[in-house]
């Protein structure tokens, strides 16, 4: 008698190929479907078998450890684990790989994501969807549906929802979608309804259309901004320069042009009311006639001349009420009703373009800090290097080959770098960087001093000694002086830092660009003490704004000309010596000097808006002409710096720069000129009072006589102006925010790391199942087949026990 | 607006301005550029939508692409059938993911198929030899190739299994501020 002891049969689905040219990296959907099902289903029927049999596990436990252990993850050749070819088409068919691969599974994700924003009950964001383009195995319940749809049915079902939207939805969605041209065309044909359909499909129910409506009307705002701003980009002055100079040099070199675009943008923005409310209407409504001097060419550089007594300058404006209904006969006839009360149009128009300059800054400072700055940014240097940093806008030859001897060179330092931490420098090393850095800083730092003293002993010889006012030559040698020192002292600070050794080149620059603006700053501030502290003292009796605004128009000249003189010698002369006599590249081009440069001059702007309000005319020609002469000697002359710099970084250094110490340094020079100096009694709109912003009280007592009805302004003037609490509040409040968002970033920093950490553990659980279920799978097929030679051989028994 | 033009019908021009990121004239003035690869090739009038490829040769001789050592992989990406030969539609298609106003989730996606260069939907280690061969002409050894490749695995693959999926790469471009400016093409 024999018992035979069979198991039950299985009935295995799995049919996984083996060999590796069965290798089909393009999975439909059908074939997706059905592997994650019997995927589930295997899993299952293992569980119950193991659950069942568990006592021969024991008995093999034997075996089993031995096979476990010849299961470990097999490393290859480089390190990594080497799976087997059923393995991997598991790990490929797996769910979170298998999103945004096939165009099924991104039809789907589309689709999911459309009916997400259309359950939403409030108006769906209109700014480009960060976050929910990241793709995500929640949204992907239609894949793991055992009833899974075919693609047809499911571009049909993304279609249909596609309808829902409204037309610049669906755009906004469709251009994001990574599908072909023609895929998208096909989707937008199919979900276009026409005219009739769609308006019944709207609006049934009060709410639901007064909503509706709401949104409409948002939607229009929205995409009127965006046509002026299409309109804006369509106009795009110099796309082909800028094209050309990016294919050349390179996004670095490029973000100087960009930065000088954007400065004639401000420039323009401070213009606009200036004229407007200013030039415009004092021009139109002349003072008394002065004897105007013969026009000789010096004005153009000193500002003076022909120049004094126009609307360039302070002095013309007048400080009475302009327009106003007179009696005698001399007025001219037919003039308006509307009176125009100048010295407050003064005040508050160059408040008033103060302010919005000041937003207009803050608002791209912030944007261009968003858009480049990154939690945890600093770290997978090597893979953003081998990603992120070959520019794709290059398009010559030899600007190609740089690049490529650009990224190679910067694999090397960043080898050499990982190379060197390994090894870390002797304390002597580091302390003698150390003395070596401390060392140049105190020079450079003295170098500055000196050129702030020698300017202000300079000023002070100016003023001793009697400038006649015939020789008008004579002013221009405080201008040329503080011009030359602007010039020499970089190239000194250069000269200086060679002798500091850096490994990081970002570091250098930053270096440099601090002791250029530190010179550049104390020499300013030497400047404006010049001016409305020694100036305003010795000419009480004459026009002293007029002669600081010409001042400032000489030197916005003057720098000009020394601007073109540079980019001539610095750059012709240098190449054609270096080419010539010392077999050498040609010179870089230097941006952080530029960069600089630009931002001095638009300081100086600003600080003579008051006095001038002709002068951010003057800087928009002198920047239009900078373009070009830069861009032509940077054709000819200059090749790209060597060492690559984060371009989107330095942007935002450069407006940083260009905010506080620029802007905040010419606010605090309106102000002190505002509140505290007396203007001159001779000229002006200011001319008989004690402060200029007493032109704002006069006239708000003016207004209360004229309307004794109106007590909320005096209370908005005490309450907001003259007491103090309003302001502290308000710093207050501001310093909290800073904190709690300061926080908050830490805060995010440790999320990041706890993520990190969780995602390492899910990758080692993966690979401990991989090796459970290839054991499971190995031992149930060894059992298999020693079970069908079991069957085999009772099979001839039976027949020989029958007989 | 605009001069009456006969190359597409209103539709097609509607149709491409909403899915690419062009306006109508830099639309007319890109088809310009696309048959002056192929004058004889390319019909001035696709109001029938025919069927015409431009060979990879002729596109990888554009200005803008000749001295990109990822050409190849930019046009086998965005061809129909991975060959380099591009319809309209996809030449269209390039240079709209490629223009400064695509998001920077669509630029990754495409950047990501353009760097993985056997197709398998990841990065392997021999995509990114091939990347940093590119990248350098030739000139660092074997030895520093395999280091970076190495460096490169390590600090992006979050899951350890050796490659970088599509998540890892686009979890990578989130920290790489700049990967907006360089992945870029003016045309």
């Amino acid at each position: 008698m024999w018992t035979v002891v069979m198991a039950q049969p299985l009935t295995l689905v799995l049919d996984v190929p083996e060999t590796p040219g069965d290798q089909d990296p393009e999975l439909s959907p059908y074939e997706e479907s059905e592997v994650h099902d019997s995927f589930h289903q295997l899993i299952q029927e293992q569980s119950r078998w193991v659950a069942e049999e568990g006592l021969e596990l024991q008995q093999v436990a034997g075996n089993l450890g031995a096979l476990a252990s010849g299961h470990q993850i097999l490393l290859g050749a480089e390190g990594g684990p080497v799976y087997s070819t059923a393995t991997l088409n598991i790990l490929a068919s797996m769910p979170s790989r298998t999103i945004g691969r096939s165009r099924g599974a991104i039809i789907s994700q589309y689709y999911n994501r459309t009916v997400r924003m259309r359950r939403r009950s409030s108006r769906p964001p209109l700014g480009p969807v960060m976050c929910s383009a990241r793709p995500s195995l929640r949204l992907y319940d239609l894949e793991l549906d055992p009833a899974a749809l075919q693609e047809e049915e499911k571009r049909s079902l993304l279609v249909k929802e596609l309808q829902g939207l409204s037309a610049a939805q669906r755009d906004h969605m469709l251009r994001g979608m990574p599908l072909s041209l023609q895929e998208k065309r096909f989707l937008r044909e199919k979900s276009r309804i026409p005219r009739g359909k769609q308006r019944g499909q709207q609006g049934c129910g009060r709410v639901f259309y007064c909503s509706r409506l709401r949104y409409t009307c948002a939607l229009a705002l929205h995409s009127l901004g965006l046509a002026l701003l299409t309109r804006l980009h369509a106009l795009k002055p110099w796309r082909y320069a800028l094209k050309q100079i990016g294919g050349l040099f390179g996004s670095s070199v490029l973000s100087y042009f960009l930065f000088l675009k954007t400065l004639l943008a401000f420039n323009a923005l401070l213009l606009l009311p200036l004229v407007a409310f200013l030039v415009a209407v004092q021009a139109a409504f002349p003072p008394e006639a002065h004897p105007v001097p013969r026009c000789t060419g010096l004005e153009l550089l000193t500002g003076g001349g022909c120049f004094t007594h126009t609307v360039m300058y302070y002095g013309y404006y007048r400080n009475t009420m302009l327009n106003t209904p007179c009696s005698s006969p001399q007025c001219s006839p037919g003039a308006g009703s509307l009176p125009y009360n100048m010295p407050v149009a003064y005040l508050f128009t160059v408040g008033a373009t103060f302010f919005i300059t000041c937003i207009t800054l803050v608002y791209s400072m912030s944007h261009s800090f968003g858009e480049s700055y990154r939690v945890g940014s600093t770290k997978g240097v090597h893979a953003i290097t081998v990603f992120c940093s070959w520019d794709y806008k290059v398009t010559q030859k030899w600007a190609s080959r740089l690049q490529r001897d650009n990224i190679r060179t910067q694999l090397k330092e960043l080898l050499a770098e990982w190379r060197l931490r390994r090894s870390p420098q002797s304390v002597c090393g580091r302390l003698r960087q150390v003395t070596v850095l401390a060392l140049v800083w105190l020079l450079c730092l003295g170098v500055a001093l000196g050129c702030a003293v020698a300017v202000l002993t300079f000023s002070e010889v100016t003023i001793q000694s009697p400038a006649a006012a015939g020789r008008e030559a004579g002013l221009l040698v405080l201008p040329v002086v503080v011009c030359l020192l602007n010039l020499a002292a970089p190239y000194l600070f250069r000269g200086l830092a060679t002798l500091e050794q850096h490994d990081s080149p970002v570091l250098e620059v930053y270096l440099a660009v601090c002791r250029n603006l530190i010179l550049k700053m104390a020499i300013l501030g030497v400047l404006c003490y010049h001016w409305l502290g020694r100036r305003v003292a010795t000419l009480q009796d004459q026009c002293w704004e007029d002669f600081v605004g010409q001042e400032l128009y000489r030197f916005l000249v003057m720098d000009f000309i020394f601007a073109l003189l540079d980019s001539l010698f610095g750059e012709l002369v240098w190449r054609l010596i270096s080419e010539r006599r010392l077999r050498r590249r040609k010179p870089e081009f230097d941006i952080a000097r530029n960069v600089l440069d630009l931002i001095y001059g638009q300081t100086l702007t600003w600080l003579g808006v008051l006095f001038s309000p002709l002068l951010p005319a003057v800087q928009i020609l002198r920047l239009l002409i900078l373009f070009q002469v830069k861009k032509a000697s940077l054709m000819a002359n200059c090749q790209a710096p060597r060492r690559p710099w984060l371009a989107s970084h330095m942007s935002t250094v450069f407006l940083t720069l260009l905010c506080f110490p620029a802007f905040l340094g010419a606010a605090i020079f309106l102000c002190y000129a505002v509140w505290q100096v007396k203007p001159s009694d001779t000229c002006g709109p200011f001319r008989s009072l004690d402060r200029m912003y007493e032109a704002g009280t006069v006239w708000k007592r003016h207004l209360e006589q004229g309307s004794p009805g109106a007590p909320w302004l005096s209370w908005l003037h005490w309450y907001l102006v003259e007491n103090t609490f309003f302001l502290f509040l308000v710093s207050a409040l501001l310093l909290a925010v800073i904190y709690l968002n300061i926080q908050v970033v830490k805060g995010q920093r440790k999320v990041i790391c706890l993520l990190k950490e969780q995602i390492r553990n899910e990758g080692e659980d993966k690979i401990f199942l991989i090796n459970r279920l290839h054991s499971v799978y190995e031992r149930k097929e060894r059992s298999r087949a020693g079970r069908a030679a079991e069957v085999a051989t009772p099979a001839l028994v039976p027949d020989a026990g029958d007989k | 607006m605009g001069s009456k033009q006969t190359v597409f019908t209103q539709e097609q021009l509607e149709a491409y301005q909403d899915c690419t990121f062009f306006t109508r004239k830099e639309i007319m003035r890109l088809f310009y550029r696309y048959q002056d690869l192929a004058p004889q090739l390319v019909p001035l009038d696709y109001t029938s939508c025919p069927a015409v490829k431009v060979p990879y040769e002729l596109i990888g001789s554009m200005p803008e692409l000749k001295d990109n050592p990822f050409r190849q992989r930019i046009a086998q990406v965005f061809s129909e059938d991975g060959d380099g030969h591009m319809t309209l539609d996809n030449f269209l298609d390039m240079f709209s993911v490629m223009s400064e106003m695509a998001p920077r989730d669509l630029k990754a996606y495409y950047a990501f198929k353009i760097y993985d260069f056997n197709d398998d939907d990841y990065i392997c280690a021999w995509d990114l030899e091939q990347t940093v061969t590119r990248l350098t002409r030739g000139e660092l050894s074997a030895e520093e190739v395999g280091l970076v490749c190495e460096k490169v695995l390590d600090e992006a693959d979050g899951d350890h299994d050796g490659r970088l999926s599509l998540e890892d790469f686009q979890n990578m471009i989130l920290r790489a501020p700049d990967f907006l400016s360089t992945f870029h093409i003016r045309i």
